[in-house]
């Protein structure tokens, strides 16, 4: 057994090492409450344009109204745009992303045989694709703790440009779904071509409309134009959203891993705290032991 | 009969309700929106968006955006919007000041810093036009001239 000094000290470290995850614990709980206010205020919108966008795909002859929404014959690269933290101490949040990309787009399962480039978005799942060796195409990292529309629009026009200019055929987006503080899942969602009720939990987003199949728009100032201008920028904010969403399900799951670590480490603090009682009585209990030994050894006499 | 509307910016919904109608600033004009318009999807410019109901007329500010029409309802979905009545002007007023002085030392490297800039600069603008236009003496505002 340990000798009492060794516990004493095993002890301490374990309290300081609650202490950590407590404060971490804390301040995610706090942040998480601010990434769900961002997600909720923005999803108005993000609601809005998604409808907005899928009338103009139920628009006749979709394919040939704008290159964006045209499906391409044959898919020749894929790109993923896969969106992570930068920090760990997350519980499974970053490896659960990695873990489905790689499922997802696993060359030699055949759903997805195209060779697969990826953009990482947050610096574990950057360094967790590299030690996987995928091709990665570029990084954002160090996203603001509540990114603007701005900040992270860099990312979607990456992703529109590279599908423009026939780079990639198509575009996903793998990010986090935040269901509940308990609850957040890895989700896929196609990004270009602009499919509507494809893969992902895009239900939520829309709204039953008392009308039919949309009449053709008239559109102002012209059709290339408008939709030169809004579909870029919707699937922007698809990104956006997704970042959002993401942030939040990081928080959310960093806070539950240091709710746990916590009580573990009480637990454990617990346990060791019993058996240091025991060596320290045990201790107690040899001295006195000897002391009595020699009374009696002197008073024998 | 009136017709549903909606203004949404990207951080919130800043007024829905069901109107008699809606005059916007459509990229090729201004135009009024009644109730059973044809379908019609269009850029906004900045400008003043009023929305009319009963007599009543409110009064937003619009920094582009998107509107979509259907014959019973409107969706704008603007970059920024704000209620006139709800605008600070003192703010508004700093704000522009500080985005001339920076525009001022000369044009920043970075495109989309200085675009961001810019935009600030006519947001800032169009709010305080708003302001003293819309809001001055008691705030009753002229119905609709253009």
């Amino acid at each position: 057994m340990a000798s009492a000094r060794e516990m004493r000290l095993r002890i301490k470290s374990v309290k300081n090492i609650s202490q950590v995850t407590r404060a971490l614990e804390t301040v995610s709980a706090s942040k998480v409450r601010k990434a769900i206010n961002a997600v909720t205020a923005t999803r108005s919108y993000a609601t809005k344009a998604w409808q907005v966008l899928k009338h103009v795909a139920e628009q006749p002859g979709r394919d040939s109204l704008h290159p964006l929404l045209a499906k391409r014959e044959s898919v020749k690269n894929t790109l993923a745009v896969v969106i992570t933290g930068d920090r760990g101490l997350a519980g499974a949040y970053n490896s659960n992303v990695i873990r489905f990309t790689a499922q997802r787009f696993d060359p030699s399962t055949g759903s997805n045989p195209a060779p697969v480039k990826y953009i990482a978005v947050g610096r574990k799942g950057r360094d967790l694709l590299i030690r996987r060796r995928k091709d990665v195409i570029a990084e954002f990292s160090n996203i603001p703790a509540a990114p603007t529309f701005m900040d992270v629009s860099a990312i979607g026009r990456l992703a529109v440009d590279s599908f423009k200019n026939g780079e990639v055929d198509e575009v996903y987006l793998v990010y986090t779904d935040f269901i509940n503080m308990g609850r957040q899942i890895a989700t896929v969602k196609k990004l270009l071509p602009l499919e509507l009720g494809g893969e992902g939990r895009v239900e939520e987003f829309e709204q039953k409309s008392a009308n039919g199949p949309a009449a053709a728009y008239e559109y102002e100032p012209d059709q290339k134009e408008i939709l030169d201008e809004i579909i870029p920028r919707f699937t922007a904010l698809q990104v956006y959203q997704a970042i959002l969403e993401s942030q939040a399900s990081e928080h959310a799951a960093r806070m539950i891993a240091m709710r746990n670590a916590t009580d573990n480490a009480k637990e454990l603090v617990g346990a060791l705290q019993l058996a240091y009682n025991k060596v320290r009585q045990q201790g107690i209990t040899n001295d006195i032991l000897d002391i009595v030994g020699g009374a009696e050894a002197l008073s024998a006499k | 009969m009136t017709i549903r509307c909606e203004i949404v910016s990207q951080d919130r919904t800043v007024f829905t309700g069901d109107v008699d109608i809606v005059v916007l600033p459509g990229a090729a004009g201004e135009m009024g929106i009644l109730p059973k318009h044809a379908p019609v999807l269009t850029t906004l410019k900045y400008g003043i968006i009023k929305v009319r109901k009963g007599g009543k007329e409110e009064l937003f500010t619009v920094a582009g955006g998107v509107a979509e029409v259907q014959p019973d309802i409107i969706t704008i979905l603007a970059d920024a919007a704000e209620n006139v009545d709800e605008i600070d002007e003192r703010r508004a007023e700093a704000a522009r000041k500080r985005a001339e002085e920076t525009l001022a030392k000369g044009v920043p490297a970075d495109t989309d810093v200085y675009l961001a800039m810019e935009a600030a600069l006519r947001k800032s603008n169009l709010r305080l036009d708003a302001v003293r236009r819309y809001r001055k003496g008691g705030m009753r505002m002229p119905t609709s001239e253009n």
